[in-house]
């Protein structure tokens, strides 16, 4: 099994409108990372940008339509053109959503919540095992950003976590805004929940904006929008993670209004200089 | 998490129905608002992914009206596969029988074009065929040819000035009121990275779509001159050689007969 291994520095979610920009010049990036799902068309323009890009930088392939967490069984032909595309261009990770998808065949194009028990724990843990069979590689599994809870669950999300990745081999993507997101809205202490994640098995962090509202009872409800700057309470979570994991890659997700290439990059430099800070601090 | 559970919250997603059992809040029971987020974004990520495939649309009928007539049509046609870069092929045949919009006659055909666009967009890649080729066959085996399309090619005819309005409401030309108001065919194709709509000339239609389907050359001009005596053998290869439309001759009739002699 191909181990995910990202390089230990910061990326930047690709988005074709920044295609010119990107190539014009070396970026000081460490790698990009696409859907997989806009490169599973036959060719044209998608294909050629990735092909190029790939030459330069390390690729993560971020999956956002497998439906881990569906009750029912994976896709197989969507499993196989991940493979085809895990062939095609040989990244250097692959990730997919601890959520769900699919429902009796209507793909609803959001991440939806499950419950945590010992049932669909099971259950994630085989679809994951396929997973990683079928792409001969190790997968990462992106905690999510949740609005609501089950009154079923009998889990706490992070020893869920860890259990998968224990028994899978997998590793986790933490995204840290879907942390801050996840606990502001069930009314949890975020660094809380970073001290009982099972840090250990991280090998990938997602930073990204999110968007503020409140419930019918006034209280604050965060919205995983990905379309703004990371607020200051995200990068304040960020550092502390890295500073117990150390440099750990890094990526900015921007997928709506997004801005101008220099804006994104600056983004990720940013992430950058904390990440070189944590290696200085752990070396010290 | 039984099946149950999950169909129940999958329901309520594309109807506007109560939160589904066995969910909560830590400050309530029955957290309507929170459910809401996850309808919203279905809601808002296949309208988005509709609005992309076809701009001009939007354009012509304004995004209230837009948003709509996609919230209809998904909950009617959900996608059935996760491949986004494919829904909405069939957006265009129910916008035609959508009745709020059946004043706007040439509404689907402008949505062909933008299905068609798209489609080329993530077509397999394939080099044009050569002029070359062409010019080096002797005139009199030209009829028997038969040439294999782009993977991108469609070959689009409407009743309406289609191609016109969507040129106007896709950024290509000034919005202006149509001076000749008659029907227009064109192909739509990628012969390298850019997809290109190609207006054609009078039964270019036919031509293009007898040899698409893989008939020989004199038949296409045949079928394309009884459809319209105005048909212009030489304007519409022209287009073809320009339009990279096609990739390769897949085989010589001529040849066969003296073949199979």
């Amino acid at each position: 099994m191909i181990p995910s291994a990202l390089p230990r520095r910061t990326g930047a979610g690709f988005k074709p409108e920044h295609f010119a920009a990107i190539i014009a010049e070396p970026q000081p990036i460490g790698f990009f990372e696409v859907h997989a799902e806009n490169y599973m068309g036959a060719g044209g323009p998608p294909h050629t940008q990735l092909g190029r890009l790939r030459e330069d930088y390390a690729l993560s392939v971020h999956g956002v339509g497998l439906s881990i967490g569906s009750m029912q069984p994976l896709d197989r032909a969507h499993l196989a053109r991940l493979k085809t595309l895990c062939e095609r261009y040989r990244p250097e990770s692959f990730s997919e959503h601890l959520a769900w998808s699919t429902h009796d065949s209507v793909f609803l194009n959001d991440l939806l919540p499950l419950p945590y028990t010992q049932e669909t724990l099971d259950r994630v843990a085989d679809h994951i095992d396929e997973v990683q069979e079928t792409l001969g590689r190790q997968m990462l599994l992106e905690n999510p950003a949740t609005y609501v809870l089950f009154s079923e669950s009998t889990i706490e999300e992070t020893a869920f976590l860890a259990e998968v990745a224990r028994r899978t081999g997998c590793g986790l993507l933490l995204d840290v805004n879907n942390v801050f997101v996840a606990a502001t809205n069930h009314n949890l202490d975020p660094g809380d929940y970073i001290a009982r994640f099972p840090l250990e098995a991280v090998r990938e962090i997602h930073l990204s904006g999110h968007s503020e509202t409140v419930d019918e009872l006034g209280a604050p409800l965060l919205i995983d929008s990905h379309d703004t700057p990371v607020k200051d309470p995200v990068w304040a979570l960020y550092e502390t993670v890295i500073s117990r994991t150390g440099p750990v890659a890094s990526l900015i997700e921007w997928d709506n209004d997004v801005p101008a290439w220099p804006v994104l990059r600056g983004e990720a430099a940013a992430a950058q200089r904390m990440l070189d800070a944590a290696a200085r601090q752990r070396a010290a | 998490m039984s099946d149950a559970t999950q169909s129940a919250f999958a329901a309520g997603l594309l109807e506007a129905t109560p939160p589904p059992a066995g969910i909560a809040a830590w400050n309530s029971p029955s957290p309507e608002r929170r459910y809401g987020v996850y309808r919203n974004n279905v809601a808002a990520s296949l309208t988005g992914a509709l609005a992309t495939r076809f701009p001009a649309a939007e354009r012509i009928v304004g995004p209230d009206f837009f948003r709509a007539m996609a919230a209809v049509f998904i909950r009617l046609n959900p996608p059935r596969s996760p491949l986004l870069l494919a829904y909405g092929d069939d957006f265009p045949d129910f916008a035609a029988n959508f009745e709020p919009a059946r004043e706007i006659a040439y509404l689907a055909d402008v949505m062909r074009i933008e299905a068609a666009r798209t489609r080329a967009y993530h077509a397999a890649d394939a080099a044009p065929l050569d002029p070359q080729v062409l010019a080096e066959i002797a005139p009199d085996r030209l009829g028997g040819l038969v040439l294999v399309p782009q993977p991108s090619l469609s070959v689009l005819s409407s009743p309406h000035p289609a191609v016109t309005i969507w040129a106007m409401n896709a950024g290509e030309r000034p919005v202006e009121p149509v001076a000749d108001w008659r029907g227009q065919d064109a192909l739509v194709v990628r012969p390298h990275m850019i997809v290109e709509v190609v207006p054609l000339p009078p039964a270019g239609a036919p031509f293009f779509g007898h040899l698409a389907q893989g008939r020989a050359l004199a038949e296409a001009a045949s079928t394309a001159m009884a459809a319209d005596a105005a048909f212009d053998i030489s304007a519409n290869l022209a287009i073809l050689l320009r339009a990279g439309a096609f990739t390769a001759i897949r085989k010589d009739q001529d040849d066969e007969d003296r073949d199979h002699a």
